[in-house]
C-alpha cells in the first residue's frame, strides 16, 4: 500500500513523500509504517487509539477516523496536517 | 587568573528552542540558531548529573506530544522511544489523552537514569532510562481521586491543565511534591504511589468552599536545596512561604505594596539565600490580563522570607510594556553574584548579573517564550 506523507511527519522517513506499508486494515498499516518509522504512529494517533486532532486519514478518497477500515490491495492512504492555527 | 560567570540559558518558545551563551562576564551573549523550528517547545532543560544531556518536551500544531533528548548539549537529538501516554481506557470509556508535555524534573542525585515529566492534562510520567521510555505513575494517574482533586478537564488554564513544579527533595528520593493548575500542591513520601494535598493556609477565593483541602491553583512551586523544609509558591492567589515542619502556608505576598498585589506565574529562589525570592507580578484584576500591572514591568524581591518587598526595575521599560512572565520562563544562575534571567511572551529575555538591580534585554524578536533555564557548560 502506498502511503502519502505530509511534510511535519517526513523527518520519520528521511524525507520521503510516499513510502510502502503492508496490511488489510488502516489500522495495521499504521502499524507497520511504526515498525518501519518508529514513533510516527504516536504522532497521529493518540494513546487512546484516536486519530489527533489536526490529523486526517483517507483511505483511497475516503476520509475515516476508523482505524478498521478495510483497505485493498492497491490502495492508497493519504495521512493529511489539517489547519492547526499560527 | 580572573574568575569567569559564564552562563548558558535554555529557551524553550512557541516556535522552537534556542540556546543563549555568555562570555566570562556575562556582558555579551550569543543566540543560537533555532532548534526543531516551529516546534511547541514547552520546557527544555539540562540533566545535573550528566551535563551534557539535555531533555526538550515538544510537539507542533498537528503531531502529538513527545520528548526529545540530547546528550551532546543539543547538538544532535533522539526522539523518545515511547513518549509520555496515558494507559488505554477499557472498552467503552473515554480514556485520556496527553495533550502536551510541559514540565520535565530530573530525578534525585541517586537516580541518574530517572526523570519525571509533568503534562497537559495533568499526568505524572516516570523515565528510568534517562529520558527513552516513559511509564505513567500510576499513584497519581490512576488515583481514584484525580478528578476530585483537579476538577476535571475544565477546570485549567486556556491552555489546559497543567502538572508541573514536580520536586524531588535532595535528601530523599522517595519524597517529591508537585502542583496540579487546578488540583493545588501535592506531597509524596513514596516516590510517587500515594500523595496528600498540602494546601493548608493557601487561598482559593474563586472556589465557593472557605479553606478547601485542595482545588488550589500553584502556579509555581521551588524547594529551597540549602533549606530543603522550605517552600515557597507564586500561586493564583498570591505568595506564600512555608516550612514543611508546620505544614501550613503563610502569605507573604500580603506584604507586597497593595497596589501591585502578589499574583503572578513564576518565582525563583535564591540558590546561597534560603531568606531571598525573586517575582514577577502581573495584573490579576478582573477579566486576568496577566500583563504587567499598569504596563511597568518589574521584578519584586524580599531579602527576609517575604516579611518586606522591593521593586527592582531599573532597565526596564518605564511604560506601555505589556508583557507576561510564563512560571517556567524566570530563573537564576549560581555564580557568587547570582545572574537572574526571564523570558516574556514578546519574546524578549531580559537579565541581571547583580541580583536585579539593573536589567538589560539580551535578546529581541523570539517567539513567545515558554521556559528559561540555566544549563553549566
Amino acid at each position: 500500500m502506498l502511503v502519502y506523507v505530509p511534510p511535519p511527519l517526513r523527518s520519520y522517513t528521511k524525507n520521503a513523500h510516499q513510502v510502502n506499508a503492508a496490511g488489510s486494515t488502516l489500522d495495521e498499516i499504521l502499524w507497520q509504517l511504526d515498525q518501519s518509522y518508529p514513533g510516527i504512529r504516536f504522532r497521529i494517533i493518540d494513546e487512546q487509539d484516536r486519530v489527533r486532532r489536526h490529523i486526517k486519514l483517507f483511505v483511497n478518497e475516503e476520509l475515516t477516523e476508523d482505524l478498521a477500515t478495510p483497505v485493498q490491495a492497491g490502495g492508497r492512504i493519504h495521512i493529511i496536517c489539517a489547519l492547526s492555527g499560527g | 587568573m580572573a574568575a569567569t560567570f559564564r552562563s548558558t540559558l535554555l529557551i524553550g518558545t512557541r516556535k522552537g528552542a534556542f540556546i543563549l551563551r555568555s562570555d566570562g562576564k556575562r556582558k555579551k551573549w550569543k543566540l543560537s540558531k533555532p532548534i526543531f523550528l516551529g516546534h511547541i517547545v514547552h520546557h527544555i532543560v539540562q540533566d545535573p548529573r550528566a551535563p551534557k544531556t539535555l531533555l526538550m518536551a515538544c510537539k507542533t500544531g498537528h503531531l502529538g506530544p513527545t520528548v526529545l533528548r540530547s546528550s551532546d548539549l543539543g547538538k544532535t537529538w533522539q526522539e523518545a522511544a515511547k513518549p509520555p501516554a496515558f494507559h488505554k481506557a477499557p472498552e467503552g470509556q473515554k480514556g485520556r489523552v496527553v495533550d502536551h508535555i510541559f514540565w520535565l524534573t530530573p530525578g534525585h542525585a541517586s537516580e541518574p537514569s530517572v526523570w519525571y515529566a509533568g503534562s497537559s492534562p495533568q499526568g505524572l510520567f516516570r523515565s528510568e532510562d534517562a529520558g527513552i521510555t516513559w511509564e505513567g505513575v500510576a499513584g497519581f494517574n490512576e488515583n481514584p481521586m484525580l478528578d476530585t482533586w483537579t476538577g476535571g478537564e475544565k477546570d485549567g488554564t486556556p491552555d489546559g491543565p497543567k502538572l508541573h513544579s514536580i520536586i524531588i527533595d535532595p535528601r530523599d528520593a522517595k519524597h517529591m511534591y508537585m502542583g496540579c493548575s487546578s488540583g493545588g500542591v501535592f506531597e509524596s513520601l513514596d516516590k510517587g504511589k500515594s500523595w496528600t494535598p498540602v494546601n493548608q493556609g493557601c487561598a482559593a477565593d474563586f472556589l465557593p468552599v472557605k479553606d478547601p483541602e485542595f482545588g488550589h491553583d500553584p502556579h509555581c512551586v521551588r524547594q529551597h536545596a540549602l533549606m530543603p523544609d522550605r517552600l515557597y509558591q507564586q500561586n493564583h492567589c498570591g505568595i506564600y512561604r512555608m516550612d514543611a515542619t508546620e505544614r501550613k502556608w503563610i502569605r507573604i505576598g500580603n506584604n507586597m505594596p497593595t497596589k501591585t498585589g502578589d499574583i503572578g506565574f513564576p518565582i525563583v529562589l535564591h540558590p546561597h539565600d534560603p531568606d531571598t525570592v525573586w517575582v514577577f507580578p502581573m495584573d490579576g484584576t478582573e477579566v486576568w490580563p496577566r500583563t504587567s500591572p499598569d504596563g511597568r514591568p518589574a521584578v519584586y524581591t524580599t531579602r527576609n522570607a517575604g516579611k518586606s518587598w522591593h521593586r527592582l526595575d531599573k532597565g526596564f521599560p518605564k511604560n506601555q510594556a505589556w508583557f507576561t512572565v510564563f512560571r517556567q520562563a524566570m530563573t537564576c544562575d549560581d555564580h557568587a553574584k547570582v545572574g537572574i534571567y526571564l523570558g516574556n511572551t514578546a519574546g524578549e529575555i531580559w537579565g541581571s548579573v547583580n541580583e536585579g538591580k539593573i536589567w538589560n534585554c539580551l535578546v529581541r524578536n523570539l517567539p513567545k517564550i515558554h521556559s528559561v533555564e540555566v544549563a553549566k557548560q
